[in-house]
């Protein structure tokens, strides 16, 4: 193995990931006078919160009447009763004030006539504990995220916060169960770098590109879900993976559900408005879940739209000119160059396609990281915590509404912020780091960068992706994903043969999509062993083999342990915690989710 | 007259050729700079013949299937693949522009021709470094700065007040503009160039910003702003269609208006 050396640097804190999640973590920790380091291997702008396009929840009550309680009635059933209650409290409670925060930091939200941020209707939003849709999600045009995560860079900047940008995450450095730091290869010069710190965050985003039609960027590749695996630590609730009813047909690009919020509705071949069969109360604003089982059922009896039957249409077409332009311009352009649809004119061809993960790494509700640890539950590992995608903390449970994600990064970047600075001494000292940490760290980046096999990077993720998109789909029966484990299973074993052309070490674009490729197999993985091992249906995850949700024996979290060296994946569960955080709210019990 | 010449070790090479997969019907030649940091030669131009039928429509696309399938070697920024993320801006047939929303048809002739944006210093290929660039964007200080107290809830701001954001906040930071711009070529050192004046500018105007008056003395410098010499090539390559140009005078405005 060649020889490599470490660049060394010491923090009170890390944080992996400057997507709006990690810079508001970091943001919070540097205020807070711990000395804050924040890694990304992307340039902070270029993260995919960027792309969040409709809006941000909170029960702000610009447009008409509302309570925290309505939102968390309705995050609660849009989780299908597999979010933990407390973090659900704890994330509408706190959304306002999360909320106000970022329009006093520049976010430049869409107005009311009466100067306030403009809210539109979201799907599954609804008040008075479902009676009608509500106006919840606030909204910067549909460029909410861009307008976010531009706005949080620039807070970091006004706030100091060190920025260590594209450098490549790897491994996590741990001792004896704690977490003491993280190891990362820098692209532009090609060093590596070991950060210690008394706290990592890991904020790295979802794994959206372990399948092959996505939304996500191609750098979702959840490579700090895929550290924590190579930790020996679990994922939890992998299963659930929510497919967005509206990305563009071939291209997969986001259309955001702020399109149907403003008006729009989706069609089948016949020209019916098929929700209202499905969602007969909410009809097209239902949760995407629902949604996207309508359009796949549609599509599947022989009702899809365009020349193969294989699409579903979404107009706009009927909104006025003035309110798309406003409201709506950036869909309105990716419509156009993606699709070759004026949205004035003609509705857009689009497909459920793989949008966010429920699943990831489980963490309470101060974004600490917990595992089971015999019988107890939520043991939480020292030095580690996990916020926005990359996190199950778990608000979503088995599937999020729209417009939630934007509010849990940053009311969550702000509790692991407040909670790292509870808990963290400035400056405190921390312990040597040893070689053998990190021994396996290097190990694998030299065997990658060597790889000497016959199956280009590409061609195995290719294999992985088709597997992913077939076997673990938006229904899935025991007989899919059974092939899916196989599938996978082969693919993983197939690594040994995985060829790396270029040997650099400056901008290696082949290493670090091998590194990737590395990561999501993986999550690919414990995805489908999970979704075999659940023999329900809940929410995103659909077995027709299993059709009904069954609280009596799968309320509950789905823990999954990875073994790379043989690929073998181990299971076992947390409780769905029963309870809320204060005696505002009542537990909000199990009934049929009917909209 | 005088002859200008890249050094020596800068002037870039015939490449290699990469010719297209045995029964490709409809083939594209793409031809790439590369520049391979850790070696010891000169910069090249490769060029590639794309099955054009096995690839998707846009520059990115043909990219990307040139790195699967006939060169993994080759390396460029990308990742939203939408237009919304600003990694994939380059040079495309000569334009400034991002490969993910540029279609590979709409370059005119046979070879499609793709190169780093131009006057950067290129890390590796179609990297190209942008610290100076950033360093730009963070100079104007780009976020809001208030001496009123904070109210409980929201700024309240007019509809007409936050229309005066748009053409300015949707700015992705690709540096198009900025790396199009001869002025910017000549003193980007000291010019802050099309993209972080649009900035600039974005926070100038926005209602809830109680700085004007310290902002515009930042940026009342000969070279900082007035640098600009509205060749418009900024406006011209703007893959998401603003106007840092415009944005520029309006800044230039706002000085002659606070001493007239």
């Amino acid at each position: 193995m060649a020889v490599y050396e470490f660049i060394d640097h010491k923090f009170d804190v890390v944080v992996v990931g400057a997507g709006g999640s990690g810079l508001r973590a970091a943001l919070g920790c540097a205020q807070a006078g711990l000395r804050t380091a924040c890694v990304s291997k992307v340039f902070p702008t270029r993260s995919h919160t960027v792309a969040a396009q409709g809006g941000i929840s909170a029960s702000l009550g610009n447009m008409s009447q509302d309570d925290w309680r309505w939102h968390m009635y309705d995050t609660v059933k849009g989780s299908d009763w597999l979010g933990d209650q407390d973090a659900i409290e704890y994330l509408c409670r706190n959304a306002p004030a999360a909320v106000y925060e970022l329009e006093h930091w520049g976010v430049p939200f869409s107005r009311t006539e009466d100067g306030k941020i403009y809210q539109r209707a979201f799907g599954g939003m609804t008040s008075n504990y479902g009676e009608a849709p509500i106006q919840r999600t606030c909204a910067a045009a549909d460029r909410t995220g861009h307008a976010m995560l531009h706005t949080m860079y620039g807070q970091s900047l006004a706030n100091n916060t060190e920025f260590f940008i594209e450098y490549f995450a790897l491994d996590l450095i741990m001792e004896d169960g704690v977490c003491r730091g993280v190891t990362a290869w820098k692209l532009d010069d090609g060093t590596l770098h070991r950060f210690q710190a008394q706290m990592v965050i890991l904020a790295t985003g979802g794994y959206g590109r372990a399948y092959f039609s996505c939304t996500s960027a191609h750098t979702c590749t959840g490579d700090g879900n895929a550290m924590v695996l190579r930790a020996g630590l679990p994922l939890q609730d992998m299963e659930f993976v929510q497919f967005h009813p509206t990305g563009i047909y071939g291209a997969g690009c986001l259309i955001t559900e702020g399109a149907r919020g403003e008006g729009g509705y989706l069609t089948n071949s016949e020209g019916e408005r098929f929700m209202e069969r499905y969602a007969p109360s909410v009809k097209d604003l239902a949760p995407r879940d629902m949604v996207s089982r309508a359009m796949t059922i549609e599509i599947r009896e022989g009702r899809g739209a365009g020349p193969g039957k294989d699409h579903i249409f979404l107009h706009l077409d009927h909104l006025d000119p003035k309110v798309l332009a406003a409201r709506l311009p950036g869909i309105s352009e990716s419509a156009r160059v993606f699709s070759g649809v004026d949205v004035t004119k003609a509705p857009i061809p689009v497909l459920p396609t793989v949008h966010y993960n429920m699943g990831g790494i489980p963490t309470n509700f101060y974004s600490e990281v917990v595992t089971r640890d015999g019988d107890n539950p939520d043991s939480v590992i020292p030095g580690l915590m996990a916020v926005g995608e990359a996190a199950c903390v778990s608000v979503h449970g088995a599937n999020r509404l729209g417009s939630n994600s934007l509010i849990d990064l940053v009311v969550f970047g702000r509790s692991a912020a407040l909670r790292a600075a509870d808990i963290l001494t400035p400056g405190a000292k921390q312990p040597d780091l040893k070689p053998a940490q990190t021994e396996a760290h290097l190990a694998r980046f030299d065997r990658l960068r060597n790889a000497k096999g016959g199956t280009p990077t590409a061609q195995l993720r290719l294999d992985m992706q088709k597997a992913m998109q077939e076997d673990a789909a938006v229904f899935r029966t025991g007989e899919s994903l059974a092939s899916g484990v196989a599938r996978l299973d082969k693919i993983h074993g197939q690594r040994s043969d995985i060829q790396v052309t270029d040997r650099g070490l400056i901008w290696n674009t082949d290493l670090v999509e091998t590194l990737e490729f590395d990561n999501l197999i993986g999550q690919a993985a414990v995805t489908v062993n999970g979704a075999l091992h659940r023999t329900e249906s809940r929410g995103a995850h659909a077995r027709e083999d299993y059709p009904d949700r069954d609280d009596e024996n799968w309320m509950k979290h789905t823990l999954t342990w990875f073994d790379d060296t043989t690929g073998k994946v181990r299971m076992d569960d947390r409780p769905v915690h029963a309870y809320t955080l204060s005696n505002d709210v009542a537990y909000i019990p199990p009934k049929a989710r009917v909209y | 007259m005088v002859e200008l010449a890249l050094p020596k070790n800068s002037r870039v090479q015939k490449g290699r050729h990469h010719p297209a997969p045995a029964g490709a019907q409809k083939v594209r030649t793409f031809k790439v700079y590369r520049y391979d940091p850790e070696g010891a030669e000169n910069p090249r131009w490769d060029t590639y013949d794309v099955d054009i039928e096995a690839c998707g429509p846009m520059v990115l696309d043909a990219l990307i299937y040139i790195k699967n399938t006939m060169d993994p070697t080759l390396a460029f920024r990308r990742s939203c693949r939408e237009g919304v993320c600003g990694s994939c801006a380059m040079n495309i047939g000569g334009r400034n522009t991002l490969a993910c929303t540029h279609g590979w048809d709409e370059v005119p002739g046979q070879t499609c021709t793709i190169s780093p944006l131009p006057h950067m210093p290129v890390i590796k290929d179609l990297v190209p470094d942008m610290t100076l660039f950033y360093a730009q964007y963070a100079s104007i200080e780009p976020w809001l700065h208030t001496k009123t107290p904070e109210p409980q809830g929201e700024w309240l701001q007019t509809p007409a007040d936050r229309e005066k954001l748009d053409g300015l906040y949707e700015c992705i930071l690709c540096a198009c503009c900025s790396t199009s711009c001869p002025s910017y070529w000549w003193n980007g050192d000291k010019y802050l160039g099309p993209a972080a004046l649009l900035h600039a500018y974005r926070w100038l105007i926005d209602s809830r910003d109680e700085a004007t008056g310290e902002r515009l003395d930042d940026l009342e410098d000969p070279f900082k702003l007035y640098r600009c010499h509205t060749i418009m090539n900024c406006a011209q390559v703007c893959p998401k269609g603003l106007n840092p140009a415009k944005a520029i005078a309006e800044v230039k405005k706002m000085l002659v208006d606070r001493v007239v």
